[in-house]
């Protein structure tokens, strides 16, 4: 039976780039993925976009391209990546920049477009899931609209021979299941195959947080040598099957633990995990250690996939205005509180235009509030947090200011004051009719063949 | 006992849902957190945090259970003024959870 080694270069924009050229060199890997982009960064990067009609795709992808390319240019290792973000042809672009001046001009770059789905969401004003309205209601503090594409385009790309392939806005298990598509010509109607490989897309995607990574509970559970990590690879047959792995000798660890909570991480009802591609099924899952650092992980069906794709809609929000301060020593913990006070007084005095606010100590009660953690001990050292929504940049500047004032007005032995203030770019989603997004595969100029 | 002797636990995070899978180290603890981590028991464990329902999917093959929580992250992940806007740390104050344990267990 053929099988292909994909592995997962990155789980999240910022991510640490060694472990993926250590997938690149050692890892045995046909397909290296890099899943890079967040809820909100595609809105961030529609702003930068706007600036610069060149930029808005990720910023570390440059140093990722150059870290990476050699080695798969020499191993025939493909790139899958949404580091294409509000600008995958201009990503495509750089990135066949950056080849040529590596001496690999030959390489064969795609970029997928048509993720940006801004004109149809306003034609049509969807209405926005999370809370009630339409998407006319944000007017002119509208950013962006970018839908969940699924792993077609992809697909289509590496049929065609791309050897990178740079998306903006789609799944990010789509990423992985792209090349299985692709290697194994699943018909994109083969719904248990496609929730099958959409389990492997869903483990992989967030790279080291299935080899040990936001695992380690010492001593209920210990994970070696972190500061190594090792990224994760898949190895998935044309039937489906899969088994979860790393590369021998780097940090972290594989197991039927640390998979069965990827397996679950960021899904609602799993028996229903939607997808551009399918209804995937998780319910049924089995997991099962075969050796060390290898998982068996089996039983991912599907059913036919929805007839909208989610949409992603960026807009401005509000500003968020904030202020710390630390107290230590015998009494800390009432001077915090002496300090919140204050503030609370102090923000009612001035007048600060705020339309939501927090008071909380970090070490007593700023994870979980106040009533999960009643019972706590009292700590050394409290430090003092004010947050506040405003609805400009003024009133939230403010805020931080009444903290800072502490200092020379507040309890004794008030220190380290941090403030900040900052517009908020958020997300809400909207359901687009699928028909409505026309996703497009472009290579970009200049290969020599 | 507390759940952390039986069970480990992750947090995720879409909108302004979280949810947190519960997982049995042993199977043979299955029965105990079906039995006692009720959706319940979550919601008023995470009392001031969780604003709406909370939601508990099964599943057996691996022995987890999945809670989804409604209005849990003070308005969604891009927009709160949580210092843990994702969450993330929910899983671990979950983990306190008193467990009475089974007769043969």
């Amino acid at each position: 039976m053929r099988t292909i080694r994909i592995g997962s270069g990155a789980g999240y924009s910022g991510d640490r780039i060694e472990p993926a050229v250590e997938l690149a060199e050692k890892g045995e890997i046909q397909y290296l993925v890099f899943e890079c982009l967040g809820e909100r960064t595609v809105a961030l990067a529609q702003q930068a976009r706007m600036k610069n009609p060149e930029s808005g795709y990720d910023p570390l992808l440059e140093e990722r391209m150059r870290a990476v390319l050699p080695l798969c240019a020499a191993k025939n290792i493909k790139i899958v990546t949404n580091m294409g973000a509000a600008n995958p042809a201009a990503a495509a672009r750089m990135a066949r920049e950056i080849a040529s001046s590596l001496g690999l001009s030959s390489l064969r770059i795609a970029a997928v477009v048509g993720d940006d789905v801004l004109a149809p969401c306003k034609q049509h004003d969807l209405p926005i899931l999370e809370f009630d309205g339409t998407i006319s209601q944000f007017g002119n503090r509208l950013l962006s609209a970018n839908a969940y594409l699924g792993a077609e385009p992809m697909a289509e790309a590496l049929d065609a021979g791309a050897d990178i392939v740079i998306t903006g806005r789609a799944s990010d298990p789509a990423l992985f299941l792209a090349p299985m598509v692709h290697a194994f010509g699943w018909a994109m109607d083969d719904w248990n195959r496609l929730g099958q490989g959409t389990v492997a897309g869903h483990l992989l995607e967030c790279a080291g947080q299935i080899t040990g990574g936001y695992f380690a509970d010492p001593p209920y559970k210990n994970v070696a040598d972190l500061a190594r990590l090792g990224f994760p690879i898949g190895e998935v047959g044309e039937d489906g099957s899969l088994v979860i792995t790393k590369v021998a000798g780097s940090g972290g660890g594989v197991t039927a633990q640390t998979c069965k909570e990827q397996l679950l991480y960021e899904v609602h009802d799993p028996a229903r995990y939607l997808q551009p591609d399918v209804t995937a099924d998780f319910s049924q899952v089995r997991v099962e250690e075969i050796g060390k650092d290898r998982v068996r992980v089996s039983g991912g069906r599907g059913t036919t996939r929805p007839s909208r794709l989610k949409v992603s809609v960026g807009y401005l929000d509000s500003f968020i205005g904030e202020g710390q301060i630390s107290y230590a020593g015998p009494g800390a913990l009432a001077r915090g509180k002496l300090a919140l006070e204050i503030v609370r007084e102090r923000l009612k005095l001035t007048g600060v235009a705020a339309s939501e606010l927090r008071f909380e100590l970090i070490g007593v009660d700023s994870l979980h509030g106040s009533q999960v953690s009643a019972h706590a001990n009292e700590p050394y050292e409290v430090r003092v947090r004010v947050a506040g929504r405003t609805d400009n940049l003024r009133e939230a500047i403010r805020i931080g200011n009444e903290v800072e004032t502490l200092y020379t007005n507040g309890p004794a032995g008030g220190g380290g004051v941090f403030k900040s203030a900052r517009d908020v770019v958020a997300v809400a989603s909207v359901l687009l009719p699928r028909e409505l997004a026309s996703p497009q595969v472009e290579f970009v100029a200049g290969a020599t063949q | 006992m507390k759940l952390r002797e039986i069970a480990h636990s992750r947090t995720g995070d879409k909108g302004n849902t979280s949810n947190i899978s519960v997982i049995a180290y042993d199977e043979k603890h299955y029965p105990l957190l079906l039995e006692q981590v009720t959706s319940a028991r979550v919601k008023s464990h995470f009392a001031g945090v969780v604003e709406g329902e909370v939601a508990r999917y099964e599943l057996p093959n691996i022995s987890a259970l999945n809670f989804v929580m409604g209005r849990a992250l003070g308005g969604g992940v891009t927009r709160s003024l949580a210092l843990d806007a994702h969450g993330k740390s929910l899983s671990s104050s979950l983990l306190d959870l008193e467990i009475e344990p089974g007769g043969n267990l």
